[in-house]
């Protein structure tokens, strides 16, 4: 029982995490029907943008929340940016041409982004903050001392609270944002037609840019809360989970934001529960395995919808 | 009494909440030209993709030659005997004049995979026949001299005919030709039009023509049949049907009616 | 007299290619020898590839997957038939037959797990596939490293060096040769026809579903022959040489010299390989070049260097028949 309570809660913990990044995969899909393949590596910057601010604000010596909350924050409007950026120079131009074209480009900004930060140092070079960082591990530090709790003899730490509160909290703001908010649905007709939402008077270049900004602040906020609990990051480090929260957005429906949040959180309990009862080396594994089922049984996901192609 | 070419018997289109296409019948013999029209968007293009299988029918049959091809894949319909041309020209662009009418010419018995890769005597004996095949009906069309030149270099006349040349190829016994004369000239529709009753008198084919322009249709079918909101409201002799009040209503609006003091009978399109 | 003609002329490249690379075979120097053989490798991925994402228009991602499967057929043939001599043929002789053999296996694997992957995945729409052959690479993957029997992560070493620049060099003739012939062949139009306007091609009667199927379990043949060779020549076999990181590798080499072009395939992953090893010492700045390089040429010439064109659209004698093109006018 309490093994199972155990993966219950690690699961959770995991799922949101995936959660946030799906959501980035899947507002992006929606506006812009493109895979964009480089969101793994921005929430790798959200968490590297994270360890910089930490260390210009001193966290390792004088940790404290009000500092932590403006890691935070902070880090998610410098991936915010950098979505932003990304959209605005590198899918922007091809709009209008072939989807295959953006998907490249994509590949692209996501090794230019893996591999950029794996350049030696160009700035601070020697210091315990070089920019770019390089290949090897850097620590996170912590925002605030860590403590343990054992209810029920589950092991869980006030990072892992913090996380799922924080994470839950986020996806709520989120939902409400995009079904509660003029902005939503302006988010929303642009997914369904953006050419007819552009002739009802909706700035669709403001929404896409908005729609990227929002998606990348939540990649950075996930990589935050996973740094507290997993302190070491480096440059490659959104590559896993981002391929990993790709196939939940596409479990829940790829474009479909409810979908993406359901999704994220079954995958996170499915590798929690598979790997902790049956083959814990095929962790890695059951994300694809899910995949392929989807993609064999349902392939629009669990909350999509086929859009016929008008003949 | 011969088999029909086609037989579409109370085909229905729902898609989601929206009736497409609502009990619609057709049935055409050899040699038959008949011509649909309707307002835009009344289901004409939705029955087009009924009868060819891009869409499978929610509920009706369709037969061809008396066999039952409803919920079959577009290419085995082909293969049928049914081909098509698109409202929106649906050309191969980057391709040749040429090989967009050998890959109509594709089916049937053909030399297979492993013997193109050997180039075997029956590899290029098939080749040259597809390629002969190709080159008369670019003949037919008069685009001979548009062979080598890519398809989207065309101009836009030239694209339409190319489009019923590589449907012509595909050996059908059913041409569906949807609105082969938008965009062009006065001129050319007048050529269009007897292109295309020669085409039914040379190759002895069945045709359903979708029109919009009136003179080019009621020139060319043999008899109409009119849509509006998915519904058959008329069908019958040209003459006949320009008359009928519900086909003017169709497309004048009831205020015209109005003004000229037709009456609508009980029934009406509405 | 006819079908003897046709005889000779299907195998004229390679009457031509093998005996200049026999000559050369060791006669270059060592590094300039195996860069040639490693490159020639990438020349066989890069057209195979072009079949399904240039001919074709699918986005495939996979395609190091079916080279690991390839790769690992064959590796296991020749392990298992080390020492055995073959139907009492002397040693050099029958190492050449067995490693014939083991690869004509890897591709035979490689094409029934294209097969395999391909029936259910190429009803799916365009960006579908590149989720699925991305997430069959990653699957191939776990399974390999958790699988004993296939040498798990460290992967099985000792394996015979038996590629050589007349293997390759073959393959590599090989790949290109069935490229051309299909692309002049009504086959090869139906797949251009499907990549241009499925439902138009499908409404002239092409089995688009068969079709895309029949190009990716060819593509997958192939690519499991690169997979085979690369291994006979870094004599080993590990899941590290078959990420997907070397599909988008591949992926990248077809975007670059024009998709559908098999001459830039050709050229692309020629030039990609010789830059990659020319600049060596920057190894850490490769990446970072390559992914400025890919996201330029999007925005710029999304068409690649060669886009659609050939060399022999310039050389009238070796052209496919009815391929000339508007700009060079003439007609029959």
């Amino acid at each position: 029982m309490t093994e199972f309570l155990q993966h219950l809660v690690n699961g959770l913990s995991v799922g949101t995490i995936y959660a946030l990044i799906a959501l980035g995969y899947t507002m992006v899909y929606g506006v812009l029907k493109l895979i964009n393949f480089a969101h793994g590596d921005v929430y790798m910057v959200g968490a590297f943008a994270g360890f910089y601010l930490s260390h210009a604000l001193g966290i390792d010596e004088n940790p404290s929340l009000a500092k932590a909350g403006v890691v935070f924050v902070g880090s998610m409007a410098i991936c915010a940016t950098l979505g932003v950026v990304i959209e605005r120079f590198a899918y922007r131009p091809l709009r209008h041409r072939p989807r295959l074209t953006a998907l490249i480009t994509a590949i692209g900004v996501s090794f230019l982004l893996e591999y950029g930060f794996q350049l030696p140092a160009v700035v601070g070079a020697g210091s315990g903050t070089p920019f770019p960082p390089g290949p090897t591990p850097r620590f996170f530090p912590e925002p605030f001392p860590r403590v343990d709790y054992e209810p029920l003899g589950v092991h869980i730490s006030n990072y892992d609270v913090v996380s799922l509160l924080t994470a839950i909290g986020l996806m709520f703001a989120l939902q409400y944002i995009v079904y509660r908010t003029k902005f939503g649905t302006s988010m929303r007709a642009v997914s369904f037609d953006s050419s007819v939402a552009g002739l009802m008077g909706i700035n669709v270049n403001r929404v896409i840019t908005w729609t990227f900004a929002l998606g990348s602040a939540l990649a950075a906020a996930a990589a935050v809360l996973v740094a507290g609990s997993r302190p070491t990051i480096n440059p490659l480090m959104g590559l896993f989970p981002g391929i990993k929260a790709f196939v939940a957005a596409v479990f829940g429906g790829i474009g479909n934001v409810p979908g993406a949040m359901v999704g994220g959180l079954v995958l996170g309990l499915a590798e929690e529960y598979v790997a902790g009862y049956a083959l814990s080396s095929y962790r890695d594994g059951i994300a694809f395995a899910l995949l392929i089922l989807v993609l064999l049984f349902k392939p629009t996901g669990l909350f999509g919808a086929t859009r016929a192609e008008k003949v | 009494m011969s088999t029909p070419v086609l037989d579409a018997r109370k085909v229905t289109m729902q898609f989601g909440g929206l009736k497409a296409l609502a009990d619609f019948d057709l049935t055409l013999e050899k040699g038959e030209l008949v011509g649909m029209i309707g307002p835009n968007g009344a289901g004409k293009t939705t029955a087009f993709n009924a009868i060819t299988g891009v869409y499978p029918p929610t509920a009706g049959e369709v037969f061809v030659s008396g066999e039952k091809v409803n919920g079959h894949r577009p290419f085995q319909i082909c293969m049928k005997g049914v081909a098509r041309t698109f409202q929106n020209i649906r050309l191969f662009k980057e391709l040749t004049a040429l090989d967009n009418v050998r890959v109509a010419c594709h089916h049937g018995r053909i030399a297979g995979f492993t013997s193109s890769f050997l180039r075997t005597r029956h590899f290029l004996d098939d080749e040259a026949r597809i390629t002969k095949r190709a080159d008369d009906f670019l003949a037919v069309m008069g685009l001979t001299h548009r062979r080598d030149e890519l398809a989207k270099s065309l101009p836009y006349g030239e694209q339409r005919r190319l489009e019923i040349a590589r449907a012509l190829a595909s050996g059908p016994k059913l041409l569906c030709l949807d609105e082969p004369a938008a965009g062009m000239n006065a001129s050319e529709k007048v050529a269009l039009m007897e292109l295309i009753r020669k085409i039914r008198d040379d190759f002895g084919l069945a045709i359903l023509v979708i029109e919009h322009d009136m003179r080019v249709v009621m020139g060319v079918s043999e008899r109409l049949v009119v849509l509006d909101h998915g519904v058959t409201i008329s069908r019958g002799k040209p003459e006949q049907v320009r008359k009928d009040p519900k086909v003017i209503e169709a497309y004048l609006g009831d205020s015209y009616l109005e003004e000229k003091h037709i009456a609508v009978p009980p029934g009406g399109a509405k | 007299m006819g079908s003897l003609r046709v005889g000779l002329r299907s195998v004229l490249p390679f009457l031509v290619g093998v005996p200049i690379l026999w000559l050369l075979n060791g006669r270059l120097p060592e590094y300039l020898e195996y860069g040639l053989m490693v490159a020639l490798i990438d020349v066989i991925l890069a057209v195979s590839l072009n079949v399904v994402n240039g001919f074709t228009g699918q986005f495939s991602l996979g395609h190091a997957g079916f080279m690991a499967v390839g790769a690992y057929t064959a590796t296991k043939i020749t392990l298992a038939m080390r020492g055995v001599a073959l139907l009492g043929l002397p040693a050099g002789l029958s190492d050449q037959v067995v490693f014939l053999g083991a690869l004509v296996a890897g591709m035979i694997t490689a094409a029934a797990i294209g097969f395999l992957v391909g029936m259910p995945s190429l009803r799916l729409r365009g960006d579908y596939l590149a989720i699925v052959t991305l997430g069959f690479n990653e699957i191939i993957r776990v399974i390999i490293e958790n699988t004993p029997f296939l040498g798990q992560a460290t992967g099985i070493s000792g394996l015979p060096r038996r590629t050589n620049l007349v293997w390759v060099g073959a393959g590599a003739i090989a790949t290109i040769v069935m490229a051309r012939r299909l692309l002049g062949s009504t086959h090869g139009r139906a797949l251009l026809a499907i990549r241009e306007d499925e439902v138009a091609a499908e409404a002239m009667g092409v089995d688009t579903t068969g079709y895309k199927v029949r190009a990716f379990v060819i593509s997958s043949a192939f690519a499991g022959l690169a997979g085979g060779l690369l291994v006979h020549l870094i004599q080993l076999c590990t899941p590290k040489s078959f990420t997907f990181i070397k599909s988008i590798e591949v992926v990248v080499m077809v975007v670059l010299g024009g998709m559908g072009s098999i001459t830039g395939s050709v050229i692309a992953a020629l030039g990609l390989r010789g830059a990659v090893e020319y600049l060596r010492e920057a190894q850490q700045y490769r990446m970072v070049v390559y992914s400025v390089l890919l996201i330029v040429l999007m925005l710029t010439r999304p068409t690649g260097i060669f886009g659609t064109r050939e060399l022999w659209d310039w050389l009238p004698k070796f052209q496919l028949p009815g391929r000339r093109r508007a700009d060079e006018g003439g007609h029959p």
